[in-house]
């Protein structure tokens, strides 16, 4: 039987920028190289915050593969990126534009289901001169081993195909880095969520109320007590003819404060700060969301096994460092020198190099020390124990930390456009909430509006817009307990206490006298974060190609 | 692999494009003419061998020349290399005989002759399922065409090209389901079971029913490049054998079947109605509990 499988040299798995990436370069190198892509088209399963960089020193950046992308599958370029500190109705904003442009040649805001398509249609045409192509609709479920070496991918639709180069660029749920034991989902804290809404509003309208001047957009980055103690920030980008209103929480902290995503999300649009923007007209497009690898704690260091290399999300490389958040040009780079490597590898004779020299070039490029900064590693131990975040908040709440911000107030500004200071900043509630807060007491000034002129949408009318034909159930609740699996009701995206129509919903069963507190689960919902299976204890799996939720922007 | 697929225009009779006046006869006029959708999943048949065997899909059709759109539906949503219209008329009010002769005479005209010819279960319209088996009929009388197996209910086909094998599973309903494997030569007819899904298990072949599926779009703008009309002329026939003439039966009559009486009462309630809304989750919330 095992003479009859299809062979391919080269097979991608997911056609998002990484894999794009990745197969437009192998293409070039005359890889004959099929792509396979889960959704019903590429961009199908894809959110992001909605910006992507191309940065100066990058070996590759996403217009460099594909010429006209910043014409014809961007959104606007982002010109002005600003941070705004906020304690109760106090905010004091910094420019954060010298962080923006340090190291960027140009950086867009981009609408996935539009970019990844254009990008898809692109690869097709690339991959298919090789004898390859890019087939949708297709699940990747696992690995082909032949004697423990992996030879190949196992899929829903398809007998297995056999390859030479299998390049993982599944996304942050990808099924094959933890088939190959890569990646699991043990710690909330490796982990950031991010939920996100896309707001229609016409193209004048946005110039006028964002100051905007035609082409150049804007971003708004929003940290302090508007998300009360959960440790996170929420974020705005200008689109064409819509915005993207989001916020990113760290896991461990939204599992731990029983935080439910969607309310957060309610806090930042309902805050008065966005009224100058909303002017109480809201009319929301797409609600999102989205688990975020958080690449200090989980970019493997040697992201491949066999003839498996890992890119993107898959491989955990997403950076995101205070205002910081990088994620689709460190997965283009990536896919790149994933590539790179294999057709070095080929030159040389040993095509089974590549994992090896793929994890050389990371190093080399930089790429990896911009994921994991050594100084971030150096000083992570101190910085983010308790007996520091206790000492930093005393000083910072003291007369005389308020009188050094006050004095220094333009260098804590600088402090926020350093990537040096950046890449040490640690996750503790002091860098998250502390610092921002006290810099809007001391530094802020009153904002003007009221907030809540505006209702965003119900949970069930967010999940109602979405479409889903989810096919067979693919997650398994293994521990029904709400005390193993509770936090999966607060913590998914579309679930929520007291919520009936959820993915997760809490139950109180009566048996035999006895009162159990289970949690139960209807997949119908499901927007395939993979939340729950980092706080809950679950079976994961992707659905079948072509089922399950897909998004029309992205 | 060659293969031929039959097909018929008939009224669209899905909900919104069909109109009927108050006697509840159709309105021809109104409604418009689509592709016989059991043809369609013939067409995917003939599709699937392509993409798996290479050579050429040719859809035929016997009708007035506003037929032309049908085959022109089938080549655009399916797929097609080439496109016959046999419209003439003298081939008009024909019955399921004088079809079946005039098609098989079609086929006996074509330059080559097809592998597998793949008709559909039965049309929209009509219903007799008989045009497909009858054309097989003719077929065998035809000097000109070679004999051909028949196998129909066929819900799933692999060809053995080397050994010029067809393998066929049957669907025989009955008080319990079976699938008939059967095996038999080439060339020969095949009529689909609308349960026939096409299948595609390698790489290989979605990216070429991707590449075929491109194609036949482009080739659908321009379709009357694609497109040979015969009449009975070309095709040398005697006008007393095809059309009404040639047809021996006729429809006598048709009688709609009144519809039952509906044996519950129904209370129409807009959604927007908040109270009429609230009565109704009343008169819910006693069976809630699923007894």
């Amino acid at each position: 039987m095992t003479d009859e499988y299809e062979h391919y040299e080269a097979i991608v798995v997911g056609a998002g920028p990484g894999g794009a990436a990745a197969a437009a370069a192998l293409a070039r190198q005359g890889v004959e190289t099929l792509v396979l892509e889960r959704g019903v088209d590429a961009g199908s399963k894809n959110v992001s915050g909605g910006l992507i960089y191309a940065e100066e020193s990058a070996p590759y950046t996403i217009d460099d593969l594909f010429p006209a992308f910043r014409e014809e599958a961007a959104e606007r370029p982002i010109d002005e990126y600003l941070i705004h500190n906020i304690a109760g109705d106090k905010v004091k904003t910094f420019d954060l534009d010298r962080i923006h442009h340090h190291d960027t040649d140009w950086c867009d805001a981009v609408l996935r289901r539009r970019m990844d398509s254009w990008l898809a249609e692109r690869v097709h045409e690339l991959t298919r001169e090789t004898g390859g192509g890019l087939l949708t609709e297709v699940r990747v479920n696992g690995l082909l081993r032949e004697d423990g070496e992996i030879v190949g991918v196992t899929c829903d639709e398809l007998d297995p195909i056999k390859a030479d180069l299998i390049v993982a660029a599944d996304g942050v749920n990808s099924e094959l880095a933890r088939d190959a034991g890569l990646m699991n989902w043990d710690e909330p804290e490796d982990w950031f969520q991010g939920v996100k809404a896309v707001v229609e509003m016409e193209p004048e309208v946005i110039d006028e109320r964002f100051g905007l001047d035609g082409e150049p957009g804007a971003a708004h980055l929003f940290s302090g007590d508007l998300f009360e103690t959960v440790r996170g920030g929420g974020f705005l980008y200008t689109n064409t003819d819509s915005l993207s209103i989001g916020t990113v929480f760290h896991l461990d902290s939204l599992a731990a404060e029983r935080a439910e995503p969607h309310e957060l999300l309610n806090a930042l649009l309902t805050h008065p700060l966005l009224d100058q923007w909303l002017q109480g007209e809201y009319e929301e497009r797409e609600y999102a969301a989205k688990l975020v690898p958080d690449s200090k704690k989980v970019a493997h260091p040697s992201p491949h096994q066999g003839r498996l290399l890992l890119v993107g999300d898959a491989g955990g490389q997403m950076q995101a460092q205070g205002p910081i958040i990088k994620g689709m040009n460190h997965a283009v780079t990536a896919g790149g020198l994933a590539a790179e490597a294999y057709a070095d590898a080929k030159t040389r004779g040993d095509p089974a190099k590549a994992g090896e020299l793929y994890e050389r070039k990371l190093n080399s490029e930089g790429v990896m020390d911009q994921l994991r900064p050594s100084r971030y590693r150096a000083t992570r131990a101190i910085s983010e124990s308790g007996v520091v975040t206790g000492v930093g908040s005393t000083l910072l709440n003291s007369p005389v930390g308020s009188a050094g911000l006050k004095a220094l107030g333009g260098v804590a500004e600088r402090a926020f456009n350093s990537p040096f200071l950046l890449g040490m900043v640690p996750d503790s509630r002091m860098s998250y909430v502390e610092i921002p807060i006290r810099i809007a007491e001391v530094l802020g000034e009153p904002i003007e509006g009221e907030g809540g002129t505006i209702e965003p949408p119900k949970l069930a009318d967010r999940i109602g817009d979405l479409t889903y034909d989810v096919g067979d159930p693919h997650i398994e609740l293994i521990d029904d307990s709400y005390a193993a699996s509770g936090t999966a009701v607060t913590a998914c995206p579309v679930s929520a206490e007291g919520f009936g129509g959820g993915c997760y919903r809490d139950e109180r069963v009566k048996t035999n006298g006895e009162e159990k507190h289970l949690v139960s689960l209807d997949t119908q919902p499901c927007i395939e974060c993979g939340t729950c299976a980092v706080v809950a204890d679950t079976h994961w799996e992707h659905p079948s190609g072509g089922k399950g939720v897909e998004y029309k922007r992205g | 692999m060659n293969t031929l697929v039959l097909t018929k225009g008939v009224p669209d009779f899905r909900e919104g494009k069909v109109s009927f006046d108050e006697d509840g006869h159709l309105e021809r006029g109104k409604t418009p003419t689509v592709m016989n959708p059991n043809d369609k999943v013939a067409l995917q048949a003939a599709l699937q061998e392509k993409v798996r065997h290479g050579g050429t899909v040719s859809l035929m059709s016997m009708g007035p020349p506003g037929y032309k759109e049908v085959l022109r539906e089938g080549m655009r949503e399916v797929y097609a290399d080439d496109l016959y219209l046999l419209s003439d008329r003298e081939m008009a009010a024909a019955d399921t005989w004088a079809t079946a002769m005039t098609v098989t005479t079609g086929i006996a005209t074509l330059e080559e002759s097809p592998d597998l010819i793949v008709a559909g279960f039965k049309t929209a319209d009509g219903e007799t399922g008989h045009t497909g088996p009858q054309t097989m009929w003719c077929h065998h009388m035809n000097d000109r065409l070679p004999d051909r197996p028949l196998l129909t209910h066929v819900v799933a086909l692999d060809i053995d090209m080397e050994e010029g094998r067809l393998r066929a599973k049957r669907l025989v309903s009955g008080d319990v389901d079976e699938i008939e494997t059967v095996e038999t030569d080439l060339p020969a007819f095949v009529v689909m079971d609308p349960e026939f899904e096409p299948s595609y298990r390698k790489a290989d072949h979605r990216l070429r029913y991707k590449d075929l599926r491109e194609e036949t779009k482009a080739r659908a703008e321009a379709f009357e490049d694609h497109l040979t009309m015969w009449n009975h002329e070309d095709l040398n026939l005697d006008p007393d054998f095809i059309g009404l003439d040639g047809s021996p039966t006729i429809v006598a009559g048709v009688d709609p079947i009144p519809k039952g009486p509906a044996e519950r009462e129904a209370t129409p309630v807009s959604p927007d109605d908040d109270e009429a809304m609230n009565e109704v989750l009343g008169e819910l919330t006693p069976f809630a509990g699923g007894d």
